[in-house]
């Protein structure tokens, strides 16, 4: 057997078990609804328009909070981390603020912003932050001293050192922080709406359990899952394309 | 001298900040942001007390209990499916698709299945914090080095001494790596499953100071939840290091030549 039906067979045992549990009366439907109610809830709701808004606030703050933290990440980094001193001044800030939990700041975003999508956006940028942060200022600090040296003494400009030299060494480690941030920041979008109650799926799945709507609430967990899958796969596929040039990625489309 | 320069280094930029944090507050009466003097007063009113035993302590042991087990559970079941090629053709999809399942989503649900209670909190965390160590052992097993791999099945190394002096050492590096993001993610479900459903813990004592708008308090519940997440970060740090004393070592010969 390949390993594509191999997979298909899990994912259907999978189901297949879902679906006995509740039936068998392991646990009792009302708390663990059979994999075809969860599914049948999720296809009415992929028709709802509420859904789709869901959805879409979920994913606009999930892009524009990574979209912020890749910028102030990416512009932090390189000023840090091209300079010997800066590095060494900040190390014990970083090391303290880094290992923070974003969720630290939820009571501070409530009392900033109340349940709009900024307090979102603050856990989310805060959190994606220091994981792209991080892998810049390794980046950085990469640079090969030959190619560095071969740069100077061609005459080029800070610039273009910084366009040719740099950027490229540290683009495989940026786009690894930007991988781990992508994941994070969605974790953080929806935590955010389930906990503070901004508006999006996390939001809707608060709302879905309280008012007692248990299959609407798995479908609505099942969603986020899909959601995360796929972004998953969207991030794999832009590391592939802007690494096209490195070498790790090279030696497996050749291989 | 060298030391003073490092020690300078440390303490040069946090003393700063806390300068102009200083500064800044002196003559405002911010109701957001408290003076440093406020909050490091409210900070051991707060905490050195009562409080140490009733919700410190409590989070802590929940947090620790929830993923040592998600580290165990992680790695075993990582040894065995990473270990059998059709076991993890057949998983894969589906531990792909609970890894991208957003952990906190399971808050809700496992408040239905098992009840507001500690040990639904320990679940919790060692069902967001396991993925992580599992997807990454699995990982590692998969990777290992064809060469090695032949050379103990030729010595006639197996079973458990294959396991200990083969799998686990190669596999070392990539299960760390998963263990690190395990911790971050076991401290943020500790503190979200305190905010949903709990009366006492770090997550509780937190919203319920926002709630009454006790500021000073807040912040310096923010604070030791940074403490602990800092703490953390060093215990693995040093952990880390002993276990994977071979393996800098390699790079760093292999990085010289």
């Amino acid at each position: 057997m390949t390993k594509r039906t191999l997979g298909l067979a899990g994912i259907l045992g999978f189901l297949l078990t879902w679906e006995l549990i509740p039936r068998l009366g392991l646990v009792e439907a009302r708390f663990l609804p059979p994999a075809s109610e969860v599914l049948a809830a999720l296809a009415v709701d992929f028709q709802l328009t509420a859904f789709w808004a869901a959805v879409g606030e979920t994913l606009l703050a999930w892009v524009l909070g990574l979209a912020a933290a890749v910028l102030l990440a990416v512009a932090a980094g390189f000023v840090v981390g091209s300079s010997h001193f800066l590095r060494r001044f900040t190390n014990s800030t970083v090391e303290f603020l880094r290992p923070i939990p974003s969720v630290a700041l939820i009571p501070l975003a409530v009392l900033l912003f109340g349940v709009k999508i900024e307090s979102s956006l603050m856990l989310i940028i805060y959190a994606s932050f220091w994981q792209i942060f991080i892998q810049v200022l390794y980046g950085v600090a990469d640079v090969d001293n030959v190619a560095m040296q071969t740069a100077r003494s061609f005459g080029l400009r800070t610039v273009a050192r910084v366009r040719y030299v740099v950027f490229p060494t540290a683009l495989p480690y940026l786009m690894t922080g930007v991988r781990l941030a992508a994941s994070v920041a969605l974790i953080l979008a929806i935590t955010a709406e389930l906990v503070i109650g901004s508006p999006g799926l996390g939001r809707e799945i608060a709302l879905a359990q309280s008012g007692g709507a248990i299959s609407g609430m798995y479908a609505l967990i099942v969603a986020t899952g899909l959601i995360g899958v796929l972004i998953n796969l969207l991030m794999r596929f832009i590391e592939r394309k802007t690494l096209s040039w490195h070498s790790s990625i090279r030696s497996e489309v050749i291989v | 001298m060298r030391i003073a320069k490092s020690f300078l280094y440390v303490l040069g930029l946090p003393a700063l900040l806390v300068l102009i944090w200083w500064l800044s507050t002196l003559g405002a009466t911010s109701f957001f942001v408290p003076t440093p003097g406020t909050l490091a007063s409210t900070f051991a009113k707060t905490w050195f007390g009562d409080r140490i035993f009733t919700d410190v302590l409590p989070s802590i042991l929940r947090l620790l209990a929830g993923v040592s087990a998600a580290i165990i559970l992680g790695i075993l079941a990582g040894l065995l499916i990473g270990s059998i090629p059709w076991l993890r053709a057949l998983t894969e999809p589906v531990l792909e698709f609970f890894r991208a399942v957003p952990p906190p989503v399971l808050v809700p649900v496992l408040m239905l299945l098992m009840g507001i209670s500690d040990s639904m909190k320990v679940v919790v965390i060692i069902s967001g914090c396991i993925w992580p160590v599992l997807l990454n052992t699995i990982e590692g097993v998969r990777a290992i080095d064809g060469v090695l791999s032949d050379s103990a099945h030729t010595y006639g190394i197996g079973g458990w001494a294959r396991v200990r002096y083969l799998v686990l050492p190669s596999a070392g590096p990539q299960i760390l790596a998963g263990v690190r993001q395990c911790l971050s993610i076991g401290l943020i479900l500790m503190v979200i499953s305190e905010m949903f459903a709990s009366s006492s813990g770090l997550g509780f004592t937190i919203v319920q100071f926002q709630r009454s708008f006790a500021v000073p308090e807040m912040w310096s519940g923010i604070v030791i939840l940074g403490l602990i997440g800092v703490a953390m970060s060093f215990i693995f740090q040093f952990t880390e290091r002993r276990i994977l004393r071979w393996y800098y070592g390699l790079r760093e010969v292999e990085n010289a030549v």
